[in-house]
C-alpha cells in the first residue's frame, strides 16, 4: 500500500509542474537573498541579534577551525615534502604551504566547517520556530522575521567566516611550520619569513573574498528552507 | 475564500464583530478556526473575498501597513507560541521593546501589570520551557494584552487544560471583556466554556466572575459562530443557539 501511494504521488507531478516548482524555489531563494541584504538599509536593524549570532557562529566554531586549519597545513606540508625532497627543493615548503592555505585551502576548509556546523542548525531552528507558530507570533507582534532572523544570521556568518578564515590560514601555517621544523628539520625563522614574503596581494585578496561569498551562501541556504515553507502563508 | 493546495478550507465566510463584543467560534478539528483568526490578523491572505479590520481593508495591504494595524490587535496562539529563547519578561515585553521608544522602567511596570492580570508575577524570570502548559497559555495572554489592544484573538486558550485552569482562563477573558470592553474572537472546543461566558459577568469589586441574575441572560455581549466544512452554519446569540433546530448543531451542543 505504501508503494502504491508513492507511485500515485509521483504520477501526480506533471513535467510542467515540476519545472514550475523548481523555478519557484530558485525565485524564492533569490528573493530571500535580496531581502537579507536589503534589510541592512531598512530600520530597524537588530544589532543585538547579530552579535548573538556572531558569538554563536564565530566563537563556537573557533576550536574546530583551529584544529582543521592546523591539520590541513600539516598534511599539506607532509604531503609535498617527499615530492620537493626528490627535486632537492625542500626549502620551498614554506611558500607552498603559505600560498596553498591562504589562496584556497583556508577558505574552503573554514567554509565547509561552518556550513556543517551552522547551516543545518539554522534550518532546523527556523523550521521549529515555524511549526510552533513563533514566526507567526513574531509577525503578529510587529516584527518582520526576515529582519529579525535571516539578516542577523547572514551578516554574522559573512563577518565571522572572514575572520575565521584568517585564523584558519594562520593555524595552517603553524601546522605546516610544526611539520617543517620538527619532522623535516628546517629552520623555523626561515619558514616564517619565506612564507610571509611569498604572499602577494593577489593571493591574500582572493583568499579573503571567498569567505564573504561562502558565508552569504551558507547562511541564505540555511535560512531558505524555512522561507519556502512560509511562502504559502502569504504576506511573508 | 481560502484554499491550501487547491483544497478550499474556508468558503463563503461572512460575519462581523461589533465593538466590545466577544464572538465564540466553534467547529470540529480542522474546520478552519485557526485559519480564520490568521486571516483576521493578516498572517494569511484570502484567495478571494475581502476582510475589513477596524475599518481597513486588509486584503491588499502590504506587510508594513499590516504591522501598523496589528499594533491594535492581540493574538493568543493555539500552542501559545512563546519565544523559547526569551524569558517570560522579555516575551511579555516583546512588543514594547520592539516599538523602541518605551523606557526600561515603564516596560517593567507594564510587564508586572500584565503578569499580575494573569496572576503569574512570580514567573517573570523563567523561560517558557520551565512553565506548565496552562501557565504558558496565560503568559501568552499577558503578551497579547500588554498594549491594551482594541481586538483580541484567542485561539483555543483553554484547550487541553483541566477544568480548574480552564475556568481561570475563561475568567480572564471575561475580565478582559467586561473591564476593558475589548472586542474579541474566541476559538474554543468546549461549548460549556462559552456558556459560562454568556451567563457570567466580571465583578470589579469582588475581583471575580459572578453569575448573572436569572432572566438577565443575553445582557453580556457574546455571540456564537459555528463552522462546518468551511462554511458558517450558525451565527447568533445564546437564545438562538439553544432554540436552533439544526440536527448538527443540536448534536454539537448536547
Ligand atoms: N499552512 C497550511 N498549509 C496547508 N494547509 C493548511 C495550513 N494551515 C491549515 N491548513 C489546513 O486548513 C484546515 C484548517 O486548519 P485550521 O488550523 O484552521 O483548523 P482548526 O479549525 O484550527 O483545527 P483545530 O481545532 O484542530 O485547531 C486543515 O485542513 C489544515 O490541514
Ligand atoms: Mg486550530
Amino acid at each position: 500500500m505504501g508503494a502504491g501511494n508513492l507511485l500515485t504521488n509521483l504520477e501526480l507531478i506533471s513535467p510542467a509542474d515540476f519545472i514550475k516548482q523548481k523555478v519557484q524555489s530558485v525565485q524564492d531563494y533569490a528573493l530571500l537573498a535580496a531581502q537579507a541584504v536589503g534589510n541592512l538599509f531598512r530600520r530597524p536593524l537588530y544589532v543585538a541579534d547579530m552579535v548573538q549570532q556572531a558569538d554563536l557562529i564565530g566563537w563556537g566554531s573557533m576550536p574546530i577551525i583551529i584544529l582543521a586549519g592546523a591539520a590541513s597545513g600539516a598534511v599539506l606540508a607532509l604531503n609535498s615534502a617527499s615530492t620537493l625532497q626528490r627535486f632537492g627543493s625542500l626549502g620551498l615548503i614554506a611558500q607552498l604551504v603559505s600560498v596553498g592555505m591562504v589562496r584556497q585551502l583556508g577558505p574552503i576548509i573554514t567554509g565547509l566547517m561552518v556550513a556543517g556546523r551552522n547551516a543545518s542548525g539554522m534550518a532546523s531552528e527556523l523550521g521549529s520556530m515555524m511549526v510552533t507558530e513563533q514566526i507567526d507570533a513574531m509577525r503578529a507582534l510587529g516584527t518582520d522575521p526576515t529582519k529579525k532572523l535571516v539578516t542577523p544570521r547572514v551578516v554574522a556568518t559573512v563577518f565571522m567566516l572572514f575572520f575565521l578564515t584568517i585564523i584558519s590560514d594562520l593555524f595552517g601555517l603553524v601546522g605546516g611550520a610544526m611539520v617543517a621544523v620538527l619532522m623535516l628539520g628546517l629552520d623555523s625563522h626561515q619558514f616564517w619569513t619565506s612564507s610571509w614574503q611569498i604572499l602577494a596581494f593577489q593571493d591574500v585578496f582572493t583568499g579573503l573574498v571567498q569567505p564573504i561569498f561562502y558565508g552569504f551562501i551558507i547562511a541564505t541556504v540555511g535560512c531558505s528552507k524555512h522561507y519556502r515553507l512560509s511562502r504559502r502563508r502569504a504576506g511573508f | 475564500m481560502l484554499a491550501f493546495e487547491d483544497k478550499p478550507v474556508l468558503d463563503g465566510i461572512s460575519f462581523s464583530l461589533a465593538h466590545g463584543e466577544t464572538k465564540a467560534i466553534f467547529g470540529v478539528a480542522g474546520s478552519g478556526k485557526s485559519t480564520l483568526l490568521k486571516l483576521a490578523m493578516g498572517l494569511v491572505r484570502p484567495d478571494e473575498g475581502r476582510i475589513f479590520v477596524l475599518g481597513n481593508d486588509i486584503t491588499r495591504m502590504r506587510e508594513e501597513e499590516l504591522f501598523e494595524l496589528r499594533r491594535q490587535i492581540g493574538m493568543v496562539f493555539q500552542e501559545s507560541a512563546l519565544f523559547d529563547s526569551l524569558t517570560v519578561r522579555d516575551n511579555v515585553a516583546y512588543r514594547l521593546m520592539e516599538e523602541g521608544d518605551v523606557s526600561e522602567q515603564e516596560i517593567n511596570t507594564r510587564v508586572r501589570e500584565a503578569l499580575s492580570f494573569v496572576e503569574l508575577e512570580h514567573t517573570i524570570d523563567k523561560l517558557p520551557s520551565e512553565l506548565s502548559g496552562g501557565m504558558r497559555r496565560r503568559v501568552a495572554i499577558a503578551r497579547a494584552i500588554i498594549t491594551h489592544p482594541e481586538i483580541l484573538l484567542y485561539d483555543s486558550p483553554a484547550g487541553g487544560l483541566d477544568p480548574v485552569t480552564s475556568t481561570t482562563i475563561i475568567e480572564l477573558i471575561v475580565k478582559q471583556r467586561d473591564v476593558y470592553k475589548t472586542s474579541s474572537l474566541l476559538v474554543t472546543h468546549r461549548l460549556q466554556d462559552a456558556f459560562v461566558m454568556a451567563s457570567h459577568y466580571f465583578d470589579k469589586q469582588a475581583n471575580r466572575m459572578l453569575p448573572l441574575s436569572p432572566g438577565a441572560k443575553g445582557d453580556v455581549p457574546i455571540g456564537f459562530l459555528i463552522l462546518r466544512d468551511g462554511k458558517i452554519i450558525f451565527d447568533g446569540d445564546v437564545q438562538q443557539l439553544s432554540h436552533s433546530r439544526d440536527e448538527y448543531i443540536r448534536e454539537y451542543i448536547s
